[in-house]
């Protein structure tokens, strides 16, 4: 059993961020399940040798063609004491087992304190969508944010001296779906109708990959997520960003005038514009995310480009249509998405 | 071999079901078969019709093991894909997997109690047809325009009109109700029948174990199949008449159902698995020619699985954030279950050990079926662990623990029974080399298809992706699993063949070709359509031990 856990560790390259291995914890959290995973590998891989090996040893020792065989080999009923013994030890590990369990358990589930100043905690509320993540970034450090996101969380790592946990409350707007990111936490499901919570928090810096684990629909596969782990400083320069309202350049005042002409508006926002849409990803930051379509292609003028042309074959049975804009149009909006850093 | 055992053998050659078929037109057969209330023939029928379904959904895993072969492969859509493993995983557990042990213990209950027929025979009839009916039912989906892609668990709200447009979702509903009522009548039938039609002095502590598992497990469908049955039929109600179960916007739960449906789904895993421990059960003691070690242990350890599998069910649902009191509980409900499993695979190996082990086919799938399903079981107490299970839950490491029991359990242990009472159906005898292709086949492929699922599971991809992106290190071990699965592929054909060609090739069997103990090696093979000309007194577990050694009979020691 110890073997599977180690070609789960040779086969992901350490450090590299395609790394989605639970045995390459970034958290405390995911720490400790791997803590009580070694455990049960040790206990259950004992029982393994042990039973396996009799099974084999009773294969090879007692194995008799039937032309060879003579008369029948003693018969033995059974034995109290022998079932008694048998019935005890492996009581006795299910008692550990509970202990352990019950140990990493209160361990990692913990409960979402209020938010105050001066405790470096960040609160986001994820919304789960067909099939792509919204982010509400509730409040840090005390101070109210309020603004809205999409598909990729950004928090602050943690250091020696402090931690900046985040704490997500988990909802879903329309079906079930399940919040993975193998590196720093178990997964914890997004249900309509219910509100769940989970705790991030990591000393690593960087890129982490999951992705959403319930089965969702058409793109369940492509509902990808993404979260930066961004320096403290990096952090507090993408919030200063994030917080604003879009910019407003009059170069692309004709494509801005585009945008809002179309149907996008039904389903995006765009903060200080008319474009209030809660259907789909708010776009007011769009140039600030490395990727689009819930992580699936990088962001860049091309793609960007393709994605407005038709998105279908990108990410088939999405729920964003082509619209059959004119090639001209379509390049005044695309140039106007590209203002909105 | 067992001259001591002697049955009036009036009209047997008649019996045949292969000289039945020579002598009957083609009408005259087919209806012979659609009128019959025999519970032999039900169960030939239960078994063809599992086998049908096998090879329809082994095929649909392949569709979706050749799509997984490369990242970002392009052989099947995201639609074609989600209904291939939505209809995979309901055509082996409600049309393979409950119908073929409900039909082989359809043929062997009856018989090994010294029974004539079930105790409701048309009921028995009415069961196999209803079920039949949902599996045809759940695949017409097709035609209106694609299966349902919900998955099997079909998580509510999914399957609401919003999500699941069409009609396939009311057919995979439907077709589920009609057939769980199938299963329903079939859970009853074996509990009357084992309850009041078994031998003179067979009381309830001497029935063959295979049939104690079947008394337990028809508890289980009793128990399993109505919540279903209910919930499926909210779902109906939701999508056809408007009503809101799980319609959240409306005051509905979309969590109740996932409570409602693993209330169903986890009895329904030892649903799947107590028969087989009861096939091994009878199987490695003939072949290792020694009674079955502490019987009543066993028999206590399958009522406590089937006890304590009532109360496990939301080990399912570690993840849906129940709270750490409701996790602990599951969590110690479902290593509870791990007692009773061990004390049930200790006295295998305490039967087996000091015997004489001959390792004829069922022998050797019961091998296979021993040393793979203890791997399924750690595996499943690793999954139990619910702080562990918040990682592994609904990745690919579920995806092989489940095979893992379903196969390494199930398959390995049915196709156990199947090559121990073949002869005893069809009169002939399965071709052992056969045998032994098709299970080293099923061996090696099996262990390659579901062994590298538990390591990309840990390496963090999730269950049901039609598609994956390269560099996490998935790649090798999705392209090994597609491997395995095309060298499962000719262990199958080689199965469906050997059974075929088997029935005018096979060497003549004899009433009892194993020199094995139950009452239905008494008869002749096939067994005539009443069974046993005189009814058969009972003295103790191995009634013709007791005949073939009446020096020593087993009554002496119970």
């Amino acid at each position: 059993m110890d073997v599977i856990g180690q070609c789960a560790l040779l086969a992901a390259v350490r450090g590299s961020p395609g790394n989605m291995s639970i045995f390459a914890p970034a958290s405390p959290g995911a720490h400790s399940i791997v803590d009580l995973a070694i455990l049960t590998f040790v206990v259950t891989g004992l029982i393994f040798v042990v039973v396996e090996g009799v099974l084999l040893y009773s294969v090879w020792r007692f194995r008799q063609p039937r032309v060879e065989q003579t008369g029948e080999p003693p018969q033995v009923y059974g034995s109290m004491p022998i079932e008694v013994a048998w019935t005890a030890a492996p009581t006795l590990i299910v008692f550990f087992l509970v202990l352990v369990t019950t140990r990493t358990l209160w361990d990692v589930e913990k409960t979402q304190p209020k938010s105050k100043p001066g405790d470096n905690t960040l609160f986001v509320n994820v919304i789960g969508h067909q099939w792509w993540w919204e982010y509400v970034y509730e409040s840090y450090d005390g101070r109210i944010l309020g603004f809205v996101t999409a598909n990729e969380l950004h928090m602050p790592v943690s250091d020696d001296d402090t931690m900046r946990p985040v704490y997500l409350t988990l909802k879903s707007a329309d079906v079930c779906h399940s919040y993975w990111v193998p590196r720093l936490a178990g997964k914890v499901d997004l249900i309509p109708g219910r509100v769940n919570s989970l705790m991030l928090e990591t000393k690593e810096p960087g890129l982490q990959l999951g992705q959403c684990a319930e089965f969702c629909g058409a793109q369940h596969a492509n509902m990808l997520l993404r979260v930066n782990v961004d320096t403290p400083e990096e952090f507090e320069r993408w919030l200063a960003n994030e917080s604003k309202a879009a910019l407003e350049e009059s170069a692309v005042a004709d494509g801005r005038a585009k945008f809002l002409a179309q149907s996008c508006v039904n389903c995006h926002a765009v903060r200080g514009t008319p474009a209030r849409g809660t259907y789909a990803p708010d776009l007011t930051h769009l140039m600030s995310r490395q990727t689009l379509a819930s992580g699936i292609i990088e962001n860049t003028p091309e793609t960007l480009a393709d994605w407005v042309r038709d998105p279908q074959p990108i990410k088939p049975g999405c729920l964003m249509p082509a619209f059959g804009l004119t090639e001209r149009d379509q390049q005044l909006i695309v140039r106007y998405l590209l203002s909105l850093r | 071999m067992s001259s001591l055992v002697e049955q009036p053998r009036g009209i047997e050659l008649a019996d045949r079901p292969a000289d039945v078929a020579m002598n009957m037109g083609w009408t005259a057969q087919a209806h012979e078969w659609a009128t019959t209330v025999d519970h032999k023939k039900i169960g030939i029928m239960y078994v063809v019709m599992s086998i049908v379904f096998l090879v329809i959904g082994g095929i649909e895993a392949i569709l979706m093991r050749w799509q997984l072969f490369y990242p970002r492969s392009k052989v099947l859509d995201q639609d074609t894909f989600n209904q291939l493993f939505t209809m995979h995983g309901t055509t082996m557990v409600f049309f393979v997997g409950m119908p073929i042990l409900i039909g082989i213990g359809n043929y062997f209950v009856p018989l090994m109690i010294g029974a004539r027929d079930m105790a409701f025979p048309r009921l028995n009839a009415f069961g196999f047809w209803v079920t039949l009916f949902g599996g045809v039912m759940v695949y017409m989906s097709y035609i209106t325009g694609g299966a349902p892609a919900v998955g099997w668990f079909a998580y509510a709200p999914l399957t609401s009109n919003t999500f699941s447009r069409g009609a396939a979702t009311d057919f995979w509903a439907l077709g589920l109700i009609v057939s769980g009522i199938g299963t329903i009548a079939g859970g009853v039938n074996f509990i009357a029948t084992i309850l009041g039609m078994r031998a003179p002095g067979m009381t309830l502590r001497k029935v063959p174990f295979f049939v104690w598992t079947m008394l337990w497990t028809s508890f289980q469908i009793l128990l399993a199949i109505p919540p279903l049955t209910a919930a499926l039929t909210m779902i109906i109600f939701d999508r056809q008449l408007g009503a809101h179960f799980f319609d959240v916007p409306n005051g509905g739960s979309a969590y109740l159902w996932q409570h409602l449906f693993w209330f169903f789904g986890h009895p329904e895993v030892y649903i799947l698995i107590l028969p087989v421990f009861g096939m091994v059960s009878e199987i490695i003691p003939v072949f290792s020619r020694k009674v079955l070690f502490g019987y009543e242990f066993m028999a206590a350890a399958t009522m406590g699985i089937a006890f304590i599998s009532l109360s496990v069910w939301a080990h399912h649902m570690f993840c849906v954030g129940m709270g750490r009191m409701p996790d602990l509980f599951f969590a110690v409900a479902t290593f509870l279950v791990s007692i009773p499993t061990g004390i049930k695979f200790f006295n295998w190996l305490a039967t087996m050990y000091g015997g004489r082990i001959w390792f004829a086919s069922p022998m050797l799938f019961s091998f296979g079926f021993l040393s793979m399903f203890l791997i399924g079981g750690l595996t499943g107490i690793m999954l139990g662990a619910a702080p562990f299970d918040f990682q592994l839950s609904d990745s690919y490491f579920v995806v092989g623990h489940f095979h893992w029991v379903l196969i390494g359990g199930t398959l390995f242990g049915t196709f156990a029974g199947i090559h121990y009472w073949y002869p005893k159906v069809t009169g002939r005898m399965l071709s052992e080399r056969l045998a032994r292709w098709q299970f080293w086949l099923l061996y090696i492929g099996f262990i390659l298809t579901f062994g590298p699922m538990h390591i990309s599971g840990v390496l963090g991809m999730p269950r049901r992706i039609y598609t994956y992106d390269a560099g996490h290190g998935w790649e090798i071990w999705n392209q090994l699993s597609t491997l395995g699965a095309l060298i499962q592929v000719p262990s199958y054909a080689i199965l469906v063949y050997n059974l075929i060609t088997s029935l005018w090739k096979g060497k003549p069997a004899g009433d009892d070709p194993w020199d094995a103990w139950t009452l239905e090696w008494m008869t002749t093979s096939p067994p005539p359509s009443y069974n046993f000309e005189e009814v058969p007194t009972v003295h103790s577990r191995r009634p013709l031990w007791d005949l073939k050694h009446p020096e020593d009979p087993d009554w002496q020691y119970e």
